[in-house]
């Protein structure tokens, strides 16, 4: 099990942070699933052995957190809030249209190419700028099923340059 | 990112650096910056205090709590280190303020952590800034290391012979993080399920160290009291209400945005003046004046002042800022049924007042609001959410049950109008036909 250089230097600098290291656990996790997609069971193993603590204390802490998965989402995880402030201004329209046009019937499901994976999600702080949603950690705001094409396309230009 | 809006009525004190870059640690210095926090070197833990106390500073988490007097509970002698605690942690549905400040100005939010550390004597602080914040998280992480690279942070601050540590930490989506004791456990590294009180953060906390756990727009309020004086800052505000919030308006508003305004200032100014009141035409039906967990104002309960006390008297809560302004197109069911499958979402199950009762209350608002619903129902739902409140540990069960509450006393008619397998009545206004037209 390897992590990065970069998530290496991540954890040394965390674990300065505090008197216990486990404290580290949640912001760690999520770095870890930036890197590798989801939250690995070798990755469950490495951390559980760094922090000395057992494997399912980490999965006990993963089940709690809407961010951290198991699985892997898509490659940009299209996250539509459609809690009351959104709701008001469309979002459960918002959140149909992404649906529609990327042919995921389930939530968090994912497309058949790993693109993409669309996702209903709670309030995201974006309630003055209405409907929105966010696409891995970028926040669109004031969407329209229009807006939401293009932004969709856009990401799918940058996944096929890749 | 999220754009700024003004209005002539807004006082700028917290909002005073937006937009100016203040991110950027030599811009904040030009705008005053860290002047308070030496400031608050030479007035000492007492003398930070009073001040605190004089400027009727109260929390802007939502429980408006008088920060002066949080900060004078914890212990001075205490064998277990101190910590201060800055919860960014922001989820209330209709909030969003926060992000604002940590985006314009991060360094306030420091400086204020910086201050309440002085204050209670801790060399500690902590910066928790929920996990969807990715983009804030490293706006912060700069700002921090930008800090400590001046010698702000760290070994003897400003040459005082004071250490202080300030640090990020990041989460992974819970809005009950947000409650002070779940924010203690998920910065120790678990899940965040509240703890039993007393004892209080104030005397065990992190790490069982006394801990002070403050709202981000509190501590960014704390540089400017020091600096203007808590006198001049409580006259900004009405009594027992120092200063400004932070008001996120949202909903089917002409002009929706993130507005500063002095506390005590009208709810129907800030619905149809700041605000530019209902887009479209419409008319308005309800707000909700706090954040999806207070109770709602019908159109003739508006005239009312936007302060802690005015709103407790009206019936409801000044809560977290976030006026969420519905108009006469809207199912109030559906809205209802919308807020409580969130808190069904959140709540962590520890209590059961609040896991079943969530459950409970969004399966019967479903299929009351499909059609399927019978009279006692009505009832019914009234009767879960009132059993809920003050059953639980912490407050999210009632953060569920007040709003529900509210809904079914106001809008009975409403409810009514589903009964005997009869269609929404809304549904054909669905918000599709009826999408506001934005206007910026």
């Amino acid at each position: 099990m390897k992590f990065s250089e970069q998530l290496e230097a991540r954890y040394s600098d965390m674990l300065t942070h505090y008197p216990v290291k486990r404290s580290l656990l949640v912001p760690f996790l999520l770095y870890i699933q930036d890197e590798f997609g989801y939250v690995t069971d070798a990755c469950i193993e490495e951390v559980a052995r760094r922090l000395e603590i057992t494997p399912l204390e980490i999965r006990n802490v993963i089940s709690y957190y809407s961010m951290l998965r198991t699985k892997a989402s898509g490659k940009y995880n299209v996250q539509v809030c459609t809690n009351i402030c959104c709701l008001l201004r469309g979002g459960e329209e918002m959140l149909e249209h992404a649906r529609k046009k990327l042919g995921v019937a389930v939530n968090k499901g994912v497309t058949l190419d790993g693109v993409f994976s669309v996702e209903e999600v709670e309030c995201i702080g974006a309630c003055s700028w209405a409907p929105a949603m966010q696409v891995n950690y970028d926040f669109h705001e004031n969407l329209t099923p229009d807006r939401i094409d293009q932004i969709l396309d856009e990401y799918r230009q940058k996944a096929a340059q890749q | 990112m999220a754009n700024l809006v003004s209005h002539p009525d807004e006082v700028k004190v917290v909002t005073k650096r937006f937009g100016k870059g203040a991110a950027n640690l030599d811009r904040y210095l030009e705008l005053d910056g860290y002047k308070a926090v030496q400031k608050a070197l030479e007035l000492g833990p007492d003398g930070i205090i009073n001040e605190m106390k004089a400027s009727n500073l109260r929390g802007r988490g939502g429980a408006g709590f008088p920060t002066g007097m949080k900060w004078s509970f914890v212990p001075k002698q205490s064998a277990k280190p101190k910590y201060v605690l800055c919860n960014g942690d922001e989820s209330e549905p209709g909030t969003c303020k926060d992000r604002l400040i940590f985006e314009h100005d991060p360094h306030a939010v420091i400086e204020g952590a910086m201050i309440a550390a002085i204050a209670v004597g801790s060399h500690d602080a902590y910066i928790y800034i929920r996990g969807e914040y990715r983009y804030l998280l490293e706006i912060m992480q700069k700002a921090i290391a930008d800090a400590y690279a001046r010698g702000f942070c760290g070994k003897n601050i400003f040459g005082s012979g004071y250490d202080l540590n300030v640090y990020w930490h990041g989460g992974a989506g819970a809005y009950e993080v947000g409650e002070e004791s779940a924010l203690m456990e998920s910065l120790e590294g678990k899940r965040g399920v509240p703890r039993i009180r007393p004892p209080f953060p104030a005397v065990v906390g992190l790490w069982g160290g006394p801990t002070v756990i403050n709202n981000a727009e509190t501590l960014a309020s704390v540089p400017h009291i020091m600096l203007m004086g808590g006198k001049q800052y409580a006259e900004i505000g009405v009594e027992r209400n120092g200063g400004t919030r932070l008001f996120s308006l949202s909903g089917h508003l002409a002009r929706p945005g993130v507005y500063e305004l002095p506390l005590g200032y009208s709810l129907r100014k800030a619905i149809y003046e700041v605000g530019g009141g209902i887009a479209d035409g419409r008319t308005l039906k309800a707000v909700v004046p706090g954040g999806s967990s207070v109770p709602c104002l019908k159109p003739d309960e508006i005239d009312v002042a936007l302060d802690f006390d005015s709103m407790m008297k009206a019936g409801t809560m000044l809560g977290s800022g976030g006026i969420v302004v519905i108009n006469d197109q809207t199912c109030i069911v559906k809205f209802a049924l919308r807020t409580i499958q969130f808190y069904r979402h959140e709540s962590c199950g520890w209590c059961i007042p609040c896991r079943e009762g969530t459950d409970w209350l969004s399966k019967s608002l479903k299929r009351f609001h499909a059609g399927a619903g019978v009279a006692k129902d009505i009832d019914n739902i009234r009767y879960l959410a009132e059993n809920m409140m003050g059953r639980t540990f912490c407050p999210l069960g009632d953060a569920a049950a007040m709003p529900i509450i509210g809904f079914v006393k106001k809008f009975r008619e409403e409810f009514e109008a589903h009964l005997d397998g009869r269609p929404c009545p809304y549904e054909q206004h669905g918000a599709t036909n009826a999408l506001p037209v934005l206007s910026h």
